[in-house]
């Protein structure tokens, strides 16, 4: 297909609505009583038939949060969130243990259905991905884990993992994103109620790419999912992860944290495209999606690569990082941030080299439409023993319209002087040439900006897996419509 | 930031409290109404933000407590005399429009010369025109560019004793250098503190270069805070250059704010070498269309010597330019910041922003940090900035080796053709040529390591 049919489709697609995933799903929920106190962390231990030593874990972290202020230096702007408004466990009521697809409900299926995941098993053949998909709290249905049992990888939810595997869960829970990190992930320690727990045994290329699509449904909850990846010598896994939520006035705070762990010679490949509701044109209602993601590169020659496209959620804060520990590891981050409208993004990357000869690449493009306001803030770090490492940073940011702005927030340090450190930055708007050549050519305005802007995050998406690079490409589309004309 | 005071609140009573209380009656134009009122408002201020920490986003780099462990006191007023080493930054055989020098914070006249300054340019003491009552100095004086959280400008305000006011009438043009010095003695064993002020009106048309120099004596333990406040009106030129040669057990604390007229240029450019803390800190606010900007420098630091630089350019209206070069040579344990930001409003529309910070560590345990940042409302902009931090290029170094020059040789040739290009900043010759002398003295030190 040609890149003028596709975007013409992608726009087609937009114009049947503005969020097509903004439906509710009407099925029995199960939900803990509003707001948090230690009661609320017991019934959700308990719920999850968790061993003593998660609960003591989750109460010790629930007094750390409490003692701890809530932060304010992003450049994001939001009315003071009630901690004690919201449910913090809901789980579709169903069955206690499921054997395949046919004992799920099939109004769940449906809403998956309308999401556009391949859950059904014949499709995931043709597809091949495993999907751990998380319904609110609860993941309620793992594809493909035979395969993956035979290649040795375990791939479950969080919760399943702290009763089956324990000891890899207390050997690296918490090992990369400490209990007192920030207050979101203070309190994500606290309370939260799944997510995906991926190991991937010493040699092992995982079979297949691993993914997990979050949704949230349930009025009022925040989702606070954990995902704990770890990828053991010379292994290699590609994991990917996908977001959206119904359409909702009120506000939900989305506080995950992801924790990666790589091991001598492994690599972990962490794709997002985070679509979440923004909120309406006025910037009512939409996520707060506040999230702790962290990868330890610990081995030598470990790489972990971050590829994000941020399009969705009211407020966006959340920078994906990487510590070079080991010698010649390699970390990565390629970002795509879109916002529209009167959305706010506050998003970038930490890169922290402390072995010798440790390497990392920024490639962040950050697009700004309508009122919104899109923040590039990045950290690099280099120790005294980083000897020999090499940065390479570069920021481009892409004003459409003169009510928005774009901002960069560089943190660049440096104590070793075999370290090299470039940064680059640059801010422009669309180009009237490049929309005159295309509108010369009977192409809309909108496709146009759309195949413009599309072309502004290639370096990004390119670097996507085949599955979410076609859906990111559609929602580039998608999130600047109305921001030309 | 909304309270900043209790953030600040469980440190040690602030310092300088006493101090600004205590001088306050006794400060040249107490009796004017207006500049008490900009002094109490001042105090206020400064008691409100206190003494700044790292955990203040501005602050997060540089470090001042140490200005708590001294009792710092008001510099003793030196009516004659000069030590010998202060008198070797005067000795200057330059062609220069007029000199005015400070020692500890008060204008010697015996040093200074003011006679032969053309007709429409005047040089006042800030002490003379404060007694006064000048109507220019009531008018602009801490008028130009608001910046109510700067605690060191409200320090200066609190406390400013003396300074210059320099007038230049409409296309008046000064195009030799008139040099501002301040000179700082030791003051026995006792910590001393100086004020100085500087306000530069340039008047519609005008134009001027003004080269400010810091020094001090080494071993004194002394903390300046200087303001210079520039209003460059429609269409006038100053080039301001700076040498901070502070004494090596310095602070310096200096904050230089402009406001830049239309189709007006500012030119800045600061060399710092000197100090054992020194910050500069730059505002500058375009306030009409065509204005150019260009804020550039060097800075050299060994040793512990800590040289923080710290901009701000404000496009606050369309069709401005401004350029930002800064490059610096670190070596031993010294450390180098620099902080840039560039703010667009949104209708500055058309604005061409440029910024750039290069980085030579020439040690294991220097130490550079850099915080380029752009904050962006207007969609017709060029911005881009750059930021690097290394060694010397090992390819150019091996070049010169395999040509035969020895390594320590080419190591010096390398780093001095690094930190000379700067200085093609400056685009006054004579200038120019004084701060490469004081360049070459710098890395000669380097050399002797």
């Amino acid at each position: 297909m040609s890149a003028v049919e596709e975007t013409i489709q992608h726009v087609d697609a937009a114009t049947g609505g503005t969020y097509k995933y903004g439906f509710v799903t009407d099925i029995e929920q199960e939900t803990a009583p509003k707001g948090l106190n230690e009661d609320i962390i017991r019934f959700i231990s308990a719920k999850k038939e968790e061993p003593e030593w998660m609960l003591e874990w989750r109460l010790k972290a629930f007094e750390v949060w409490q003692a701890m202020p809530e932060p304010n230096w992003a450049k994001v702007n939001f009315p003071p969130i009630d901690y004690q408004d919201a449910y913090y466990y809901a789980a579709p009521k169903q069955k206690p243990k499921l054997e395949s697809l046919d004992e799920v409900d099939p109004e769940l299926l449906r809403t998956y259905e309308k999401l556009g995941i391949p859950l059904d098993e014949q499709k995931m053949l043709a597809g091949v991905v495993a999907v751990d998909a998380v319904f609110d709290s609860v993941s309620v249905a793992t594809t493909f884990k035979a395969k993956l049992r035979e290649a040795g990888v375990i791939f479950c939810s969080i919760s399943e993992a702290i009763r089956e595997h324990p000891e890899l869960v207390r050997k690296y829970l918490s090992s990369v994103v400490p209990v007192a990190d920030n207050y979101f992930a203070a309190l994500n320690c606290a309370v939260f109620t799944d997510g995906s727990f991926v190991y991937v045994p010493p040699g092992v290329r995982c079979p297949m790419e691993l993914s997990t699509y979050f949704r949230i449904n349930a009025e009022n909850t925040g989702q606070f999912e954990r995902t704990l990846i770890i990828a053991d010598a010379g292994s290699y896994v590609s994991y990917l992860e996908g977001c959206t939520a119904p359409m909702r006035d009120e506000n939900q705070l989305h506080a995950a944290v992801v924790e990666l762990v790589a091991l001598d010679d492994a690599e972990i490949k962490y794709s997002t495209v985070q679509n979440w509701y923004p909120g309406d044109a006025d910037g009512k209602g939409g996520i707060y999606n506040f999230v702790t993601k962290r990868a330890a590169c610990r081995g030598r020659n470990s790489k972990v690569s971050w590829t994000q496209v941020e399009t969705g959620s009211a407020i966006t804060w959340k920078y994906p990082s990487c510590i070079l520990q080991g010698d010649h590891s390699v970390g990565e981050f390629y970002s795509v941030a879109i916002t529209n409208n009167r959305q706010q993004a506050d998003t970038g990357t930490k890169m922290i080299h402390i072995g010798k000869n440790t390497r990392s690449r920024i490639v962040s493009k950050g697009i700004s439409a309508g009122r919104s306001d899109n923040t590039y803030r990045g950290l690099v770090r280099m120790l005294g023993g980083a000897e020999g490492a090499r940065n390479y940073t570069q920021c481009d940011s892409l004003l459409i319209g003169d009510q928005c702005g774009a901002h960069t927030v560089p943190y660049i340090e440096s104590r070793n002087p075999s370290a090299q450190v470039e940064h680059e930055a640059t801010t422009s708007k669309v180009s009237e040439d490049q929309l005159f050549y295309c509108r010369q050519r009977g192409i809309g305005e909108e496709e146009a900006l759309a195949l413009i802007v599309n072309g502004f995050c290639k370096e990004v998406l390119q670097v996507l897996p085949m599955e979410f690079a076609v859906e990111a490409q559609k929602l580039v589309g998608i999130s600047l419509e109305g921001s030309v004309g | 930031m909304t309270d900043l005071a209790t953030q600040a609140g469980d440190a040690a009573p602030l310092p300088f409290q006493a101090q600004l209380d205590a001088v306050a009656p006794t400060l040249p134009g107490a009796g004017q109404p207006w500049a008490a009122t900009l002094r109490r408002e001042a105090r206020d201020r400064f008691r409100t933000l206190g003494l700044p920490h790292r955990k203040i986003e501005a602050w997060k780099y540089t470090d001042v407590r140490s200005l708590a462990k001294r009792d710092y006191r008001p510099a003793p007023q030196a009516a004659d005399g000069l030590s010998d080493g202060l008198r070797a930054v005067l000795a200057s055989d330059r062609q220069e429009a007029g000199r005015i020098v400070f020692v500890n914070g008060h204008l010697r006249r015996d040093l200074s010369q003011l006679e032969g300054l053309p007709d429409g340019v005047s040089a006042m003491a800030l002490a003379d025109t404060l007694e006064a009552g000048d109507r220019l100095v009531a008018d602009r004086l801490g008028q130009l560019v608001s910046v109510d959280d700067r605690p060191f400008h409200a320090l200066n305000t609190g406390m400013m004793a003396d300074g210059l006011v320099l007038h230049l009438a409409p296309r008046v043009v000064l195009d030799v250098p008139l040099n501002v010095v301040f000179l700082t003695e030791a003051a026995g064993d006792a910590a001393s503190m100086v004020c100085p002020r500087v306000l530069v009106v340039a008047e519609p048309g005008s134009q001027a270069v003004i080269v400010e120099r810091h020094a001090g004596v080494d071993g004194a333990h002394y903390f300046s805070a200087p303001v210079f406040e520039v209003d460059v009106a429609d269409g006038a030129r100053i080039a301001h250059y700076k040498l901070q040669q502070e004494g090596d057990q310095a602070t310096h604390l200096a904050t230089i704010l402009a406001r830049i007229g239309r189709d007006a240029t500012y030119d800045n450019f600061v060399l710092s070498v000197g100090a054992e803390l020194a910050r500069n800190e730059i505002v500058t606010r375009f306030t009409g269309r065509g204005g150019d900007c260009r804020l550039s420098g060097g800075y050299m630091a060994r040793a512990k010597q800590h040289l923080d630089t710290t901009t701000r350019i404000e496009h606050a209206v369309p069709d401005c330019r401004s350029r930002e070069v800064y490059k610096g040579v670190l070596d031993d344990r010294a450390r180098g910041v620099f902080q840039g930001k560039i703010v667009v409003s949104r209708d500055a529309q058309r604005t061409d922003g440029y910024q750039m910070n290069r980085a030579l560590l020439l040690s294991r345990n220097a130490e550079i940090d850099s915080k380029p940042e752009l904050e962006i409302y207007a969609d017709d902009v060029k911005c881009s900035h750059g930021a690097t931090a290394g060694e010397i290029d090992s390819d150019a170094l091996f070049y010169m080796r395999a040509r035969g020059i020895d390594e320590q040789a080419a190591r010096n040739l390398l780093i001095e053709a690094f930190v000379l290009e700067v200085l093609d900043e400056i685009a006054d010759p004579a200038v120019r040529e004084d701060f490469a002398e004081v360049v070459m003295h710098w890395l000669d030190g380097h050399r002797n390591d």
